[in-house]
């Protein structure tokens, strides 16, 4: 799509796309080849000597057991973040868009913590769960199970997926509910003519209608606990206990700013955006043909 | 609904109530806390009910901060938090306005390049390349300036594609008219695109501002001294110590603080913080 009538001047375009551009080079370009061009080197911390490398850099990284465990621990993070996220936000459109009275006001009381940061977020849990003060701990160790996510690996993960899951409820909320709304009334009405109950018209009809929603939350979400949620880990855990929760993202930043590896950071930091530019694709490619029944 | 079921009514009620209140549980705990004196904060069980304390406990932060961890004052961290989110919103707006207009409306060598370079930023988010950034912006000697806060975060796509699918859609008749009546392309921009833009410009800025708000890895590294400490960061460098150190009331307070100002401006632009959401996700 482009526009007949444009107007003509030599000089005005290049003045106007100037500022995004000039922003874009230093800040995007600049930086994103210099990641390129470290992931070949190895450099020591006070740059003094670099050499160059080829990709030994990537080598060592597959070959490191922590990289790859860190790779796992990502890995199922971000499956219990995305199932779990879409499934309760789903849930609760589900039954948001039944009720006929309060709609509005239950919408307006869960969309709110999406304002809320990251790090809050986190902190908000880390109090919630504190293995002395914690209120849910107190009721947790009533109950008889012990809560201690600073020395349980497995329960240090819960928390960052509680606190992550709370997050991002209110977007895939939003969407659901946006996607349900906009199924046909008709098809419904002549579902439960045909005598189907609330429950089979959901799986037949409803489901396979909000597939395009669904599959558009799913890499949203991929890519959210993929790299938004390095605030929650750092907040929250540090990546503890000994390296459970230690998330790619939270890994480049680990390795680069606390412990210097500068070729071994940007070899990390070159995976990932090898695993976005693939998210990216993926999610053009199916948006454009619309999974849909 | 199609049919009526008062039981079913009744289960919907009770599955949004139940959902509504886990979501509100941390923010009450949270407030709740931050109305408390440090003894009661640290009592187990902690009481569920707000006590005497919000004043002394707020005015406490926002003048001096906590006494132990970071000693910034949370005021100042606001202020710094309110630049950071308004320069942010207010940045990409006005670039990709602008960049969006040249790349709709002329034709000149270099169009689809420029295209393209923008495009390609969407793709990766600054988590990934978040060192050599620091690097260009020390360099650029901006580190521990609102400068080097605000623009690295600026260069992002989406805004220009919002406003290019928008104005694609504005009539032609438009711009015709304007070119026949003499009117110059930034007479034609200020006059009748600004205006026609009105609800695309309020729901990108919530986002915006939320995003910018909301920031942490950067301003992490980015700022050094307490003074440029955004309250996002705050949070977190009151967190750092010994557990039993934490001030929980003083904490939690300053969390209250920060997330107050994006969820008011969620709450009362909602219907354009939902326009924004699917707008600059699709």
């Amino acid at each position: 799509m482009e526009k007949r009538v444009v107007f003509k001047s030599p000089w005005l375009p290049y003045a106007l796309v100037a500022p995004q551009l000039v922003i874009t080079l230093v800040f995007f370009f600049w930086p994103a080849s210099q990641a390129l061009y470290w992931s070949l080197l190895i450099q020591d911390a006070f740059a003094a000597r670099t050499q160059f490398v080829w990709f030994d850099n990537f080598r060592d990284l597959f070959n490191d057991p922590r990289y790859l465990a860190s790779f796992q621990i990502t890995a199922v993070f971000s499956i219990l973040v995305t199932v779990i996220g879409l499934s309760v936000a789903l849930l609760l459109a589900v039954f948001a868009d039944r009720v006929v009275r309060g709609a509005r006001v239950y919408k307006t009381l869960l969309i709110w913590p999406y304002a809320v940061a990251a790090a809050v977020a986190a902190v908000l849990w880390v109090f919630l769960l504190n293995p002395t003060l914690g209120v849910i701990t107190h009721l947790l160790r009533a109950l008889g199970y012990d809560w201690n996510y600073l020395l349980n690996a497995r329960q240090a993960l819960i928390l960052i997926v509680i606190a992550a899951v709370w997050k991002q409820i209110s977007y895939n909320f939003l969407f659901f509910l946006a996607g349900l709304q906009s199924v046909p009334k008709s098809l419904i009405e002549a579902a439960a003519i045909d005598g189907a109950g609330p429950a089979r018209r959901f799986w037949t009809i409803v489901f396979p209608m909000l597939s395009p929603t669904t599959f558009f939350l799913l890499v949203v979400n991929i890519v959210y606990a993929f790299f938004d949620t390095f605030a929650i880990v750092d907040a929250a855990t540090g990546g503890g206990p000994v390296q459970a929760t230690a998330i790619l993202v939270f890994k480049v930043y680990q390795d680069g700013v606390q412990a210097l590896d500068l070729g071994g950071s940007a070899a990390q930091s070159v995976v990932l955006m090898a695993i976005v530019i693939g998210l990216t694709v993926v999610q053009f490619r199916f948006v454009e043909r619309k999974v849909q029944y | 609904m199609v049919e009526h079921r008062p039981l079913g009514s009744i289960v919907s009620h009770l599955v949004l109530i139940a959902g509504v209140a886990i979501v509100a549980l941390p923010l009450y705990v949270g407030f709740v806390a931050s109305t408390l004196s440090f003894d009661q904060v640290t009592a187990v069980p902690m009481q569920m009910t707000p006590g005497t304390h919000l004043l002394e406990n707020y005015e406490a932060v926002l003048l001096h901060g906590s006494t132990a961890g970071s000693k910034a004052p949370v005021g100042r961290m606001m202020w710094n938090s309110l630049v950071m989110a308004l320069a942010i919103a207010i940045g990409k707006i006005a670039i990709s306005m602008l960049s969006a207009f040249a790349i709709v409306y002329f034709r000149f060598p270099l169009r689809r390049t420029f295209f393209w370079m923008i495009f390609v930023t969407l793709m990766l988010p600054v988590e990934v390349r978040i060192l050599p950034t620091y690097q260009v912006v020390a360099e650029l000697g901006m580190v521990d300036t609102y400068a080097g806060l605000t623009l690295p975060l600026i260069a992002s796509a989406t805004a220009t594609f919002l406003f290019r699918q928008f104005f694609l859609t504005v009539p032609e008749e438009l711009a015709e008219a304007a070119r026949i009546d003499g009117a110059g392309p930034m007479r034609f921009f200020v006059d009748i695109l600004l205006p026609l833009s009105r609800t695309s410009i309020a729901a990108l800025f919530v986002i915006m501002f939320i995003y910018g708000w909301n920031q942490y890895l950067w301003p992490l590294l980015v700022t050094t001294r307490e003074d440029m400490y955004t309250v996002v960061i705050g949070i977190k460098r009151m967190v750092a110590g010994g557990d039993t150190l934490i001030e929980w009331q003083y904490v939690m307070a300053t969390a209250m603080l920060a997330l107050l100002p994006p969820a008011v401006v969620v709450l009362v632009m909602q219907r354009w913080f939902v326009k924004g959401l699917v707008d600059t996700e699709k």
